[in-house]
């Protein structure tokens, strides 16, 4: 009796192991993994720096301290135009840099299909926004209002999008940074606060919880 | 009682087949080379248990050329399908029995 009792233990450790197994297989083969954390506490604060210059350049041109010998509205919006390339670069940057490091202590390959279905589905939204975007700025002058909640929107479809391919939780993050686009249109004017709030503070804060949930604990 | 064990299918005992079919049944289709890395086998050893794979008729093979290079990749067949979820169910009643 004691022995069939302890085989029966046995079995089962054995099929929790198993099932282990097929549930790390299924993520591993399907989800891009090494996606770290630190990336989007970096991105949030790259983000809340370029949005705190951008909020010093904006308060020079309304105190009129822009446009020397030249239309103080182009200077402003090649500057802010600058700026916003910067931030990109920089974010991206450091999330690709942090994003490897955590492939290498995980000890898989960084670039594999999973990465792969990850950056398409990614990119499709993303590019559409990003289009959108500079078509409106063309055809539709003082659009600029519509920059921050547009930003937002596209991006927040773009994870939504995307979180079929990574952890979960970017799901809701998406979700998040959709809700904030569509507020944002019910507060033109105060585009530059909700980009700060849902590029710098969300990713921030998204990125805290990844870090602690996936890579604190292992 | 019946015995919970007979639910479960023999082609599934090996680990390496388990990780097969749970690689491919949330993926489209898998190339060999994919495979071997996310299971961390050998060319001859994965190749064994694919081909039993293929004999029970789980999993299809498709054999593509990349220039001169042959591509295989592996399709799960919906029998396949049937056959890992009847043994994911069998797996969770036993451990729920218990």
């Amino acid at each position: 009796m004691k022995n069939k009792v302890l085989l029966n233990m046995g079995n089962q450790e054995e099929q929790l192991n198993a099932l282990s197994d097929i549930r790390n297989m299924m993520d591993r083969s399907s989800r891009f993994i090494s996606l770290s954390g630190l990336s989007g506490i970096f991105a949030g604060l790259t983000a809340l720096i370029g949005a705190y210059i951008a909020h010093g350049e904006l308060k020079k041109y309304i105190k009129g301290e822009y446009g020397y010998g030249v239309d103080a509205d182009v200077e402003i919006e090649a500057n802010l135009f600058k700026l916003g390339i910067c931030v990109l670069l920089i974010a991206i940057a450091g999330g690709f840099l942090f994003t490897l490091r955590q492939s290498k202590k995980k000890n898989i390959r960084f670039w594999d299909k999973t990465a792969k279905n990850l950056l398409v589905n990614l990119a499709i939204p993303l590019a559409a926004g990003g289009f959108f975007i500079i078509f409106l700025l063309v055809n539709h002058p003082n659009s600029f209002g519509l920059i921050a909640p547009s930003c937002l929107l596209f991006y927040g479809l773009a994870l939504i999008n995307a979180s079929k391919y990574t952890y979960s939780d970017i799901r809701f993050l998406g979700i998040c940074e959709v809700i904030l686009g569509l507020i944002a249109m019910f507060y033109i004017g105060y585009g530059l606060y909700f980009w700060a709030f849902g590029f710098g503070i969300l990713h921030v804060f998204y990125g805290l919880i990844m870090y602690f949930k996936y890579e604190r604990a292992k | 009682m019946n015995n919970p064990i007979e639910a479960l299918n023999k082609i599934f005992d090996s680990r390496i087949r388990l990780g097969v079919m749970s690689i491919l049944i949330v993926n489209d289709s898998v190339s060999f080379n994919e495979l071997k890395q996310l299971l961390e086998l050998t060319d001859g050893n994965l190749a064994s248990h694919l081909n039993t794979l293929e004999q029970a008729e789980y999993l299809k093979v498709q054999k593509a050329f990349i220039g001169k290079k042959t591509n295989t990749t592996y399709i799960i067949t919906d029998l396949g399908k049937l056959s890992f979820k009847a043994h994911l169910d069998a797996l969770e009643k036993m451990i729920k029995g218990i």
